[in-house]
């Protein structure tokens, strides 16, 4: 009989006493058995350097909106690979040992992640590589054609066939995290703001749910509709630009034209928030920065907006040149984006349910619910038809929430943090699930940060979705999963 | 079909009359240049210049310097102003062509010049820009690209973003470049024929911005290539962009 190790339990931000930890072989046991009875892994890293790392797992159980934190010191160079049996792991095994120096033996592709240790050349490894008559190998990047961040893709082709490709990132890679620990403090908000400048509400929220947590902070009740409101806003203007950019990838101009203003209408609300289009400044500890001057405008200018979508992308659906583009192209077989841990609108399109608005609820979103928009053909048509169910409840969400504000303060000052703490806070961003692991040390300093980006479990996705598809379709499909490379390098 | 037409029809033409007429209307909480009434300004308090994240307000005797270059726009040197002696100043036109012509004090601000009469008989009614993102969080990025839609119909200048440096007369850079992205920027540029244009965009372009002074990154553009335009923000919203590439054009007043 073998030892039974569980973690300590929490929930979406829940702070807890730092968890004790256990020996490697019963903490890699225990992530195995979890994920064997249906848990997800949010977080998976290491502190220190080897031969001294000390590794925190926090998996998610979805249907129960439980979260378990494991945490373990290894005294050695290098632990047996979990990679083979649980592939969701790939990239965090991957990513310890570019950090931390710990080998995670048997690992079957352990290539650097962001090309951060001393010697690394960005883009410079061994890349799969597909040999034989007729294969031919295609490379992309870092820089794009178009105004994209960058990154490298590199395709294996037969004819037009993709086999295989390889996304090789690392180029955006501006010390995120370490500049939080780091300091100055001042800074920490602008760094959590700019960690994926598109996805700002859903990172500061994190962020600050997880340092309300650990100062026991109670946010009120208006702070927490602002905020859902702007989250729906930030959805909102994404999921429409990505609706118009992925009409302009199949040449059909009329939609791609509208959304594209759609969007900037969409930010210039959330400007009328804040003052910034992103949302910058917006929320911060203890609540948001500006209260809500007059919401009866900014519903009465919603409902233009939607109107204005709604028009521009009801064309996608009934226009047959597009459907046929769309649909069974990229395509992700349910059980593959299970397999890759997938999260947001592209584990939603094929058919995995997971939302943290609707598993792990915290704020506004715990007492006004967001049905889950879920499709399961897991292609391009999927992906794009996920986004405009989503639009839609956002709309009436957004709507719902400015018409009924609570009343009371938007701010309220935040003590200091519990020492020795863990907190893992959760928000869905428009791209899925935005996740912050924060420590603190026995003075109630920031001992360790650690920032998931939903594009940190998704890039896979795309590669997967490349196979077997024509080289063509590259943009079509990159752009239904519209990943961040700045909030993967970090 | 026919639904695409009356579509076409309730949709109507957007784009934006500037600069033949009005600009559109800023929101009223968007935030322009801070703005240090030294009058109002406690003896020995320097709340401001210590909150700024950036480091981008200087403060001496009757004087209040802040540098646009690393100013993020946002509101903790506001916030913690004793004495209510900063606002924000609602002028867009914020681009500058020299890195010092950025730090300002009061609401004085000198326009962009012109590029000399030559360049802008190159430039002036067809400009191709390569864009590079060198560790830009994708705010400046969706921001320049937002003068492609109808909304702002940047073609309408002779202004276009091009896909490859070689058919580009410059680049337009945003983010801080990070240390990876020091060489594929070097060879875009490198690989742009003479003579050509660099337009850097955003606070972090300039300076560095939120990342300034971190080990990953080479604190903005001008640490690799020589720059002719400073579009300050975080990210500049897209009248300030548009009115810095139309200033250096020569083709606003």
């Amino acid at each position: 009989m073998t030892e039974v190790v569980s973690g300590v339990e929490t929930h979406n931000g829940g702070a807890v006493a730092t968890p004790h930890e256990v020996a490697p072989e019963a903490f890699q046991r225990r992530i195995l058995a979890a994920a064997d009875a249906g848990a997800r892994v949010v977080a998976y890293y290491g502190e220190g350097h080897a031969p001294h790392v000390t590794l925190t797992a926090v998996l998610a159980d979805d249907r129960s909106g439980r979260l378990e934190i494991l945490r373990s010191r290894v005294d050695g160079p290098s632990l047996p690979s979990l990679t083979p049996q649980l592939t969701e792991l790939h990239l965090f095994e991957r990513e310890v040992f570019e950090r931390n120096g710990l080998e995670p033996l048997g690992h079957p592709w352990l290539k650097p992640v962001r090309f951060t240790r001393d010697g690394d050349v960005v883009g410079v490894t061994d890349y799969y590589r597909v040999e034989g008559e007729g294969v031919h190998e295609v490379g992309v990047g870092p820089i794009h054609a178009g105004i994209i961040e960058p990154g490298h893709f590199r395709f294996q082709c037969h004819g037009e066939t993709v086999f295989h490709l390889e996304i090789s990132l690392g180029y955006q890679h501006r010390g995120v995290e370490g500049g939080i620990l780091r300091g100055p403090t001042k800074r920490v908000l602008h760094l959590v703001e700019t960690a994926a400048g598109d996805t700002t509400i859903a990172h500061t929220l994190a962020h600050c749910e997880a340092r309300e947590a650990l100062a026991g902070t109670r946010v009120p009740a208006r702070a927490q509709a602002i905020r859902a409101v702007a989250l729906e806003l930030e959805r909102l203007a994404n999921h429409v630009g990505d609706l118009g950019a992925l009409a302009g990838d199949v040449a059909f101009l009329p939609t791609a034209s509208y959304c594209g203003r759609i969007r900037g209408e969409l930010l210039n609300l959330t400007a009328a928030l804040c003052g910034n289009r992103f949302g910058r400044g917006l929320v911060v500890p203890g609540g948001v920065a500006f209260d809500v001057a007059d919401p009866a405008e900014l519903v009465e200018r919603l409902a233009v907006i939607e109107r204005d979508a709604t028009g521009a992308v009801d064309l996608l659906w009934s226009t047959p040149a597009v459907r046929s583009r769309f649909e069974e192209t990229g395509g992700v077989a349910t059980a593959t984006a299970q397999e890759l841990g997938l999260v947001g609108v592209a584990a939603r399109a094929s058919g995995v349910a997971v939302d943290v608005r609707s598993d792990h609820p915290t704020g506004m979103y715990r007492l006004a619910h967001i049905p889950m928009s879920v499709a399961t053909s897991g292609d391009v048509y999927a992906r794009a038809s996920v986004r405009w169910l989503e639009c839609a409840r956002s709309f009436a969400f957004v709507r719902e929430q400015l018409t009924a504000l609570p009343r009371g303060p938007v701010r309220v000052p935040l003590g200091p943090l519990e020492p020795a703490s863990l907190v893992v806070a959760l928000s869905e961003g428009w791209r899925g699930e935005v996740a912050h692991v924060v420590r603190t040390d026995a003075a109630g300093g920031l001992a360790s940060y650690r920032i998931l980006d939903p594009s940190f479990h998704n890039w896979s996705g795309l590669a997967m979705a490349l196979r077997s598809e024509a080289i063509s379709d590259f943009p079509l499909c990159n752009k239904s999963f519209n990943l961040s490379y700045c909030g993967y390098d970090l | 079909m026919w639904n695409i037409f009356t579509e076409r029809l309730r949709q109507g033409s957007r784009t934006i009359a500037w600069p033949d007429g009005p600009a559109p209307q800023l929101d009223p909480r968007w935030r322009g240049a801070p703005v240090i009434d030294r009058a109002r300004c406690a003896s020995e308090c320097e709340a401001c210049a210590e909150a700024c994240p950036t480091e981008a307000i200087t403060l001496g005797g009757e004087r209040a310097v802040v540098d646009l270059g690393r100013c993020l726009f946002c509101t903790d040197c506001e916030a913690a102003c004793p004495s209510g002696a900063v606002s924000y100043g609602r002028e867009f036109s914020l681009a500058a062509r020299e890195r010092e012509a950025l730090f300002r004090e009061g609401e004085v601000v000198a326009k962009a010049q012109a590029l000399d009469l030559a360049s802008r008989k190159l430039f002036g009614r067809s400009l191709k820009l390569r864009q590079v993102s060198a560790g830009g969080c994708n705010a400046c990025e969706a921001d320049v690209n937002v003068l492609g839609t109808i909304g702002w119909d940047l073609g309408r200048f002779g202004i276009q973003f091009v896909a490859s440096p070689r058919h580009a007369d410059g680049l337009l850079i945003t983010g801080p470049v990070s240390q990876h992205m020091e060489l594929a920027l070097k060879t875009a540029w490198e690989a742009i024929p003479a003579p050509k244009l660099v337009i850097a965009v955003g606070a972090c372009a300039i300076s560095g911005g939120p990342f300034r002074d971190h080990p990953e990154v080479l604190n903005g553009a001008s640490s690799v290539v020589p720059v002719d335009l400073f579009i300050p923000g975080c990210p500049p919203h897209p009248l300030t962009t548009l009115d810095g590439l139309l200033r250096l054009l020569g083709r606003l007043g």
